[in-house]
Parts: C-alpha cells; structure tokens; sequence
C-alpha cells in the first residue's frame, strides 16, 4: 500500500501557468489591481473613518501604497548583504567548512 | 461529572489509552477526546475556581476558568482536533517525510513510531490545557514542564541524528525556562506570600518579575531566546510540526497575557520580534524554517498587543494567537503535505508542484491570504486592534515598525512559501495530493480563517475584554489593500530587475551560533587551558617534590652521611677526647 505514494504519474500534467502569456495575464492584473487601488484612493477623501487617529489623519495621500512598495524593496536591499555576511553552508553546524555553494 | 473534571485529566487518560490501542480503535479515541473536551467545554463549563486545595501551606488551583483562559482552551482543543485530523494516516503505511529529501522505505511510519507521536501529541495538548487553566505558578510550573517533555518526542519522532541533537538542545532551553519559572514563582511567594497566576508585572516584583518575564520570554521567543522555534520546528516531522506550532508559544503568549499585560518592555520587545525575522525569511531556504521566523513575527506583534495592555490590545493579542494557531497550523499543514508527498521542504528542491497537487496549493493559499491579513480573511480583523491599539496609545514609531513588518509577513509568509513551494521553476516532481485526512484537516483551517474573518462580531464575543471595534470600514480595506497590492508589485518588480535573492543551498547563522559553534568553541578553549595549567602545576609540583625527595635521600639515604652507623671504638674516643678537654680547660 505504502508503494503507492511514491508513484509519481507518468501523463505530463499541464498547468495554467504553462499556458502561453500565463503570467504576463497575472501581471497585467497586478497591475490593473493596483491601478484601481489608487483610485480608490479618493474614495478615503470622504470615507468616515471607524478609528479615527491624529497619524492616520495627517498621513492621507498614497502613504499605504508608497509604503507597501518601499518596504518590499527596503527588506531585500537589506537582506543581500545580510546574507553575505551570514551564510554557510549546510552541514556549518556538523563541522562543515562553512563554505555555502 | 466531565465538566467537574480539569480539561487535561480527559487528555492525560486518553494519551494512557491510547497507547495501548490500535487501527481504527486508536483512530477513533483521538479524534473523539479532543471533540468530547472541546464541546465539554463550550457547553459545560463556566467561568470559575472549580477545583482547589492546600499543599504544604500553599493554595493550589489547578483549575480556574475565565474569559481568557476559555478562549485558549477552545483554541486548544480545536488545535488538538485539527492536528489529530492531520495526522490519522500515521501508521497506514503512509512516508513522514525524509531526511535525505528523497521517500524511501525508511519514511515509512510503523505502527509504533505512530503510536509514539499520538500519544506524545495527546499529553502535549493536555499540558497545554493543564496550563491555561492553572490558578498558581506552581501547577504552572509544572504543566510548563510537562509540555517541554512531551513535546520533545515530537521532535525525536523524525527519527535522525540531527533531530535526536536538536531534540536535546529543545529540552534544555525549555527545562531551563522551568527552572526559571519555579525560581521566580518562589521569589514572589517569599515577597508577597501568594503563588497565584496572576497579574505579576515588573513594578514592585523586583527580581521575581523579571525571572518570570525571562522564562515567559524563552517559551515565546524572545529575540535572542527565539532559535529553538526555527530549530526544532523543521526538524520535526511534517505531522509533529503541527501540533509544536499549536502550544507551546501560544502558552507563553498567554501566559504573558495573564501576569505581565501593560509592561512596556514588551512593546519594544514584540516590536523586535515583528521586525528582524522577516529578514532571515527573505533568505531561507527550508520553508519549515521561514515558517518558524513568521512565527516570531506574529508573536512579535500579540507581545506587542500585550505591552499596549488597553482592552482592545489584549484583545487583539489573544485574538491574533487565536486566528495564528488556525493560519500558521494551515501553512505548516500545507508544507507537511508538500513533505510527505515529495520528501521536500527546500525552496531550491521544489516548484511546480501545483499541477499535481492543486488542492494543496488552493488550501495553502488561503492559509497565505490568512497570515497577510487580507479582508475577509483572519488576520484582517484580529491583528489590526493590535495596529489600531497602538496608534491609539500614540506609539507611532512602534506603528510604522508594525506596519512594515506586517508587508514582511506578506513577502515571505504570504508569497514567498506558496511560491517557491508550488510555483516559481518546475522542479520536475509530479506527487500526488496528501492522504484525504490530510487535505480534511486543511480544509477545516481554511474555512476557519475565513469564517473568523467574515463573522468578526461573533468571534469577539469570545474575547476577555469589552470593547467597540468594527474592523470593516472603507478605509481601513482600502489602505489594507494598498500596502498589499503595492507590496506585491514591488516583489514582481524585484524578480523582473533580477534584485530578489536566489534560494541558496545553505543555513544562515542567526543566535544558535552562540551555543552551537561559540559555547563550544569557548569551553574546548577553556578546557585546553585549564589541562595545560593543570598539567605545568602538576608537574612543577612533582618535580619540586621529587627534589626534595631527591635531597633527603642524598643525606639521608643508605649512603648519606646522616645515615651511616658510627661503630661504638669511635664513640668512645670521642667521650675520651671530649673528657680531656673538659679536664684541660677546668681543672
């Protein structure tokens, strides 16, 4: 029974993202998504807000957006020389030479 | 008589039972204990002191009902049901997962291996309980143990050197946060003569709140006490993983809930913990252990919660465990899925996968969009009382710190593990979907994310403090899809520009290196030093001995001058000599 789970099948399965122009498609609705989002944007202009606060006030226009975007590219930039001075290899901590590939 | 009964009893009797039981018996009474417990709970039990004696001139109250500990009592045993779900295929000859990376018949669960980890599990979930239902630091103390002991089997049950030592390095951090739990326990009942489990804080509790804060601090994850989570989490097995994510940081967050609410330190603590995991997530390759660092992250933000300690603060908190234990257990079911089906867990080894595993990858997703805290999903109306908590305590900084973190969570919890595990390049493996009981249990968590996140109302009613928060107003969806949206499409823009870290075959040193390359590194240091001195004193002393031996044996010896025998001719010479002498000088 248990040989069961280790056949893998032998028809080439085709996904939708091996469908040509997949993922210029899910880009183009990124896209499309965050371009609504910031039209959205002057809806907040006269939307009531639940919980008021002086930040959030004084923060109004495009902050959420510049700042989801920003902090993406901040994580990264930061982590690559993270990695540089952090990185060993695999077996590091079972006497390996700490060489990563 | 059940509800008379403290929930961990069921439990503890049940793990007895159980080992002793096989095939559908055994399937069966998992199941059931954790459903029977839970509906025993919500139906049978009200708030209350239901059980108390004295012992040794201390109170104990080994169970003690309120709002709080309710909520985590369902919590767990909704846990319990979830993982045990999860995990019913153990024994059927199913593989757990390997360690080479590749399914052989060595991955196949005996029976007995099986039996080990239900029963392991049952006693860990009962401790669990056993925990949030204590009304003193002694019974505390000693659940507190109990789930470092149980749970450790959990990580043995992987069944690989590496495991059985990071296993052993799991038990001496948490034997340790016991050891420091009963110390502060006692110092506070030498100072104020009490050993209830109750609001402790740091003013006027000297040394004994800090003792208690710091063993709180080892059982959450503190920064810097935080590498037994992304230690022992991807050295369990996939079902073990599970319930591990499930207790033993949301018994601390509870516990710190409880005793240490409004204790500053812990804003800018949480704070920390939100912050620099999602860093090391952007870099790892083994998505157990991401998963582990997400889970710092989102404690990070409940230790937050607790430290604001307004109402809608602990609130937010204990609603965040809450809706975490669902999502987080999801995430880990759906990579635990991914491992036992393909041996893998490495973001280099996989991909692709969503072809042959769609459903999988569906309930994974869903557990992604939880954790990122999307409208309509979990983490949308449990963690935003603990955003809006602090703005309204006017802590800005600490804010925006959250609200980077929280489009952190969103690249590695929320892209970065359905990605490289079902998506990005295709790694050629065409397994087959989990074990139906597998896909039951994913499917549950799934609904549960979304359900606590169409239905807030009803999930607060089950919240310790009153409060007026209504978490779907249109600012708060629209700028919440904002940071999302624009998040996301800097993470394309970041794979397009080619700037987005390749996945590495590699580990990534983070606090562990203290003790696992500096401590040894420093007591081999030591005790090379301490053998050359001890050999230089050793052997200065013997050649000063062995001096002083020589010298005694020179004048002494069978010839030295001290040791000769005088014949009686010379003696009586001498006596003649000395007596002339004598006459001579006085007579």
């Amino acid at each position: 029974m248990s040989q069961d789970y280790h056949r893998y099948e032998i028809k080439e399965p085709v996904g939708w993202l091996d469908k040509p122009n997949a993922v210029k498609r899910f880009f183009f609705a990124i896209y499309l998504i965050c371009g609504a989002l910031l039209a959205a944007e002057f809806l907040l202009f006269s939307a009531e807000n639940a919980h008021p606060h002086p930040l959030e006030e004084s923060m109004r226009f495009l902050v959420y957006p510049i700042y989801g975007f920003i902090s993406f590219w901040f994580l990264v930039l930061v982590a690559k020389p993270m990695r540089k001075l952090l990185i060993r290899s695999e077996d590091y901590y079972e006497g390996g030479s700490g060489d990563a590939e | 008589m059940l509800s008379s009964l403290p929930p961990f009893v069921l439990f503890f009797v049940g793990a007895v039972v159980i080992a002793f039981t096989r095939g559908t018996a055994r399937k069966v009474l998992i199941l059931a204990i954790p459903l029977v417990g839970g509906l025993n709970l919500w139906f049978g039990v009200e708030p209350g002191l239901h059980l108390q004696f004295d012992l040794l001139g201390y109170t104990l109250m080994p169970y003690r009902a309120d709002k709080l500990s309710l909520l985590f009592g369902y919590l767990f045993h909704l846990a319990a049901f979830l993982g045990f779900v999860y995990a019913l295929h153990l024994g059927d000859g199913t593989p757990e997962g390997s360690v080479a990376g590749e399914v052989g018949e060595d991955d196949i669960v005996g029976n007995a291996s099986a039996g080990l980890q239900h029963v392991a599990a049952m006693v860990y979930a009962g401790s669990a309980l056993g925990a949030v239902f204590a009304g003193d630091f002694i019974t505390l103390f000693i659940f507190w143990e109990l789930l470092a002991i149980s749970s450790v089997f959990l990580v043995w049950a992987r069944n690989s050197e590496r495991s059985y030592a990071t296993g052993f390095r799991y038990l001496i951090i948490h034997v340790i946060s016991g050891v420091l739990l009963l110390s502060g326990a006692l110092m506070l009942a030498h100072k104020t003569g009490s050993i209830a489990f109750d609001h402790v804080g740091l003013a006027g509790t000297g040394a004994a709140g800090w003792i208690l804060l710091l063993s709180f601090g080892i059982k959450a994850g503190f920064p810097l006490l935080h590498n037994w989570i992304t230690e022992a989490y991807p050295e369990s097995t996939p079902t073990g993983t599970v319930f591990l994510s499930a207790f033993t940081t949301k018994v601390a967050v509870y516990a710190l809930a409880r005793s240490f609410a409004g204790t500053d330190v812990l804003i800018y603590i949480g704070t920390a913990m939100t912050f620099f995991p999602i860093f090391y997530a952007v870099l790892e390759n083994d998505l157990r252990r991401v998963l582990g660092y997400s889970m710092i992250n989102q404690i990070g933000f409940m230790v937050a919660g607790i430290g604001i300690g307004t109402g809608m603060a602990v609130n937010g908190a204990v609603a965040h465990a809450f809706a975490d234990v669902i999502f987080k257990g999801l995430l880990f079911m759906s990579i635990g899925a991914v491992m036992t089906m393909t041996g893998r867990t490495k973001g280099t080894d996989l991909g692709g996968i969503y072809k042959t595993m769609p459903f999988t990858a569906g309930l994974c997703i869903v557990g992604a969009s939880a954790i990122s805290a999307f409208p309509l999903f979990s983490a949308f109306v449990t963690k935003s009382m603990i955003m809006v908590a602090a703005i309204e305590e006017h802590h800005y900084i600490v804010w925006l710190f959250m609200l980077f973190a929280s489009a952190g969570v969103l690249e590695h919890a929320g892209i970065k593990i359905p990605f490289f595990s079902f998506f990005a390049h295709d790694s050629g493996i065409r397994a087959k979907e989990p074990p139906r009981n597998m896909l039951i249990a994913m499917s549950i968590g799934a609904v549960l994310c979304v359900l606590i996140g169409v239905f807030p109302a009803q999930f607060y009613t089950l919240l310790p403090y009153e409060m007026d928060y209504h978490p779907y107003d249109l600012r708060h969806v629209v700028t919440q899809l904002q940071l999302l949206a624009f998040g996301a499409l800097g993470f394309i823009t970041l794979v397009k520009s080619g700037v987005y870290p390749d996945e590495k075959r590699a580990v990534h040193v983070d606090a562990e290196w203290f003790y696992r390359k500096a401590g040894p590194w420093l007591v081999g240091t030591i005790g090379r030093a301490v053998t050359r001195v001890d050999v230089y004193v050793r052997s200065s002393v013997l050649e000063f001995v062995g001096s002083i031996m020589h010298g005694a044996e020179r004048t002494h010896g069978p010839v030295g001058p001290l040791a000769k025998s005088w014949p009686t001719g010379s003696m009586v010479l001498w006596v003649a000599i000395l007596l002339v002498a004598y006459l001579l000088f006085y007579l």
